[in-house]
């Protein structure tokens, strides 16, 4: 098993803020991985490739939603996919969700109204939130399911009703790295 | 990137502050915190007077802000030492050593947000046992200043963080609860030198006699005296 992590920061710097994390969760499962760029992404990586993460980035990168058009080879693939943050925000925008302005930093309990991954319906959860943008699925509810809300109402689990493909908004890498040990190991 | 390194004096400071020269930023200037208040929730900096010396071995400016260093407080002033600082050195972002401290990490983020700089945090979440050894590969030099929690003692202060040092951490984090980075405060540390950062060692040479050693127990801290390598 090979799982592809898609790094889109850009800046350097912040690799070991936001893709270091997951590449050492993904090590301690023993199972294999290799990091790409979003920009050096190749149709032969996500081939090659079993699962794939797209990590966050920066409150104030947003570089990505610049570069929409290269990860769309992602949404062909029948491949388990898994956002995070802004990860998740590709994911919802090239699903066609529409993108909205909402900043929650810091530690914040958010409610699982159906099940996601290894998370059971009801399941209230402390999650570690970055992020000035989210996605509206109100118009998508035929293909995705919400999963998970903060109380004011934001989106912050998905999952896709006909592909293995599952989104947070908030960063699992902290204190819930399980969910993301869930994903390459149980999808 | 013009960044500037929000500065204790320790190891885990100078680290991301090595990492991010590393990755092609120009470090603009060291913003430094004075707390007043020993328990302060956002800054531990023994010695800090000291970190003048460190200023100097790197040619880096030094931005200094006294704070009472009671909770909320202290965020004020940090805010008002980084927008000083973007102000005086044009600084785009701010680099913290921050490891695993959401508190921390959060109340960083929503300052840098607010002052509309990045915010770096390029130790955040690393494992502790890689994050001391990388600080003995890269070559750093760093010694203990202050202890804080059982069973360490005072015979920890000015130890060298080396092999010997991780093995002993690594024994009593099996049997106590150490994180072996100090991030739980149970530690304090120096850095005498830094590869790419420093031009020179400060030397340490620790001589009870000379030196100013408060604690009891299982709580210490010493002043440290640090002379320019001849």
């Amino acid at each position: 098993m090979n799982i592809l992590i898609i790094n889109i920061c850009s800046e350097p710097l912040h690799y070991y803020e936001f893709v270091k994390p997951i590449e050492s969760i993904i090590s301690s499962t023993n199972i294999n991985y290799s990091t790409k760029d979003y920009d050096k992404l190749s149709i032969s990586d996500i081939e090659k490739s079993d699962k794939i993460i797209i990590s966050g980035t920066s409150i104030k990168d947003n570089k990505f939603l610049e570069d929409l058009h290269l990860f769309v080879e992602i949404l062909k693939t029948n491949k388990p996919v898994f956002g995070i943050c802004g990860g998740m925000e590709i994911l919802g925008a090239l699903l066609g969700g529409t993108m909205k302005e909402r900043k929650e930093i810091g530690f914040n309990e958010i409610k699982f109204t159906k099940s996601f991954l290894n998370i059971q319906s009801g399941t209230q959860l402390q999650v570690y939130q970055l992020h000035n943008l989210y996605i509206d699925f109100s118009d998508l509810l035929n293909d995705i399911d919400i999963s998970a809300k903060s109380y004011d109402l934001v989106t912050q689990a998905f999952k896709h009703k006909f592909k293995p493909m599952y989104g947070v908004l908030f960063h699992p890498e902290v204190r819930n790295e399980n969910i993301i040990k869930e994903f390459i190991q149980a999808t | 990137m013009k960044l500037g390194i929000l500065w204790s004096g320790g190891k885990d400071s100078c680290y991301a502050a090595y990492l991010a020269k590393k990755e092609g930023n120009d470090i603009a200037c060291l913003i430094t915190l004075q707390s007043e208040n020993d328990d302060s929730f956002m800054f531990h900096t023994p010695s800090i007077d000291k970190v003048k010396q460190q200023a100097q071995a790197m040619s880096i400016p030094l931005l200094i802000k006294k704070t009472k260093g009671e909770k909320e407080s202290e965020l004020e002033d940090l805010e008002l030492a980084i927008l000083a600082a973007k102000q005086k050195y044009e600084i785009e972002g701010l680099v913290s050593g921050a490891l695993a401290s959401t508190y921390q990490s959060s109340r960083i983020q929503k300052i840098c947000d607010a002052l509309g700089i990045e915010s770096f945090n390029p130790l955040w979440q690393k494992n502790q046992f890689e994050h001391v050894n990388d600080i003995i590969k890269c070559g750093m030099k760093v010694i203990i200043t202050g202890v804080f929690a059982e069973p360490l003692n005072e015979d920890w202060l000015g130890r060298e963080i080396d092999g010997d040092f991780i093995e002993e951490i690594k024994d009593m984090a099996n049997h106590y609860e150490i994180n072996p980075a100090g991030e739980g405060g149970e530690y304090e540390s120096y850095v005498l030198f830094c590869p790419t950062l420093f031009s020179h060692q400060l030397l340490f040479d620790y001589d009870k006699s000379k030196l100013s050693i408060k604690g009891n127990k299982n709580s210490w801290k010493m002043e440290v005296e640090v002379e320019e390598e001849k």
